[in-house]
């Protein structure tokens, strides 16, 4: 089962420059806030795409939901 | 056309609807809050706006997502381009960029005031996507 700091580190690990604080009630929802200089120029919806595609496969499974606000520092 | 139908359904429901709202359940009877708060923002706007229901066939989800490339339910499109789900709606709604892309006049005052911090959604087991 993945935890809030396992997600942390995972966003952090894929997007250069990350900083991300992730929060969970019970390892299964998840909310992330995500703040990246590589987010600069690119709308909304990518900036969510970068993070959704670090988990692709478990969103839905393991990651039951995952709550998202990105933020170009 | 192509061998698959339901994305060709999809696509053009898309195409043919300024304002799209795929969902869990329908505006009336919401069967997840992300869905629910989604639909509220836009009933909230009184603007006219399509809504798909995607619970009653599992493949509507599927060819969606293949479609937007984008994972999660609900999904809202304007004018053929997809907008954001939940998240970045109440965020767009929040800081009131929401009117422009559905051109509708702001409103005088600042926007609403209940979705001013659009910090992330409390988590529902509702938006399992399965």
């Amino acid at each position: 089962m993945p935890t809030a700091d396992e997600l942390k580190q995972r966003i952090e690990a894929a997007i250069p420059g990350a900083k991300a604080s992730v929060e969970s009630p019970d390892d299964v929802h998840f909310s992330a806030h995500v703040v990246a200089p590589a987010f600069e120029g690119l709308s909304r919806v990518q900036q969510h795409r970068m993070v959704y595609d670090i988990f692709t496969g478990e969103l839905g499974g393991a990651i039951h939901a995952l709550s998202l606000k990105t933020e170009v520092p | 056309m192509s061998e698959n139908p339901l994305r060709d359904a999809i696509k053009q429901a898309i195409d043919e609807n300024d304002v799209i709202l795929f969902m869990k359940g329908t505006p009336d009877q919401p069967m997840c809050g992300f869905s629910a708060r989604t639909a509220q923002t836009l009933q909230a706007l009184n603007t006219p706006f399509a809504a798909v229901d995607v619970l009653p066939d599992p493949r509507i989800r599927q060819e969606l997502s293949a479609l937007s490339n984008w994972p999660t339910i609900p999904q809202l499109f304007v004018k053929g381009e997809l907008i954001g789900g939940a998240d970045i709606v109440a965020e767009l709604y929040a800081s009131g960029e929401l009117y422009d892309i559905l051109g509708l006049e702001r409103p005088a005052d600042a926007p609403a005031e209940p979705q001013a911090d659009p910090s992330p959604a409390p988590l529902g087991i509702e938006n399992r996507l399965g």
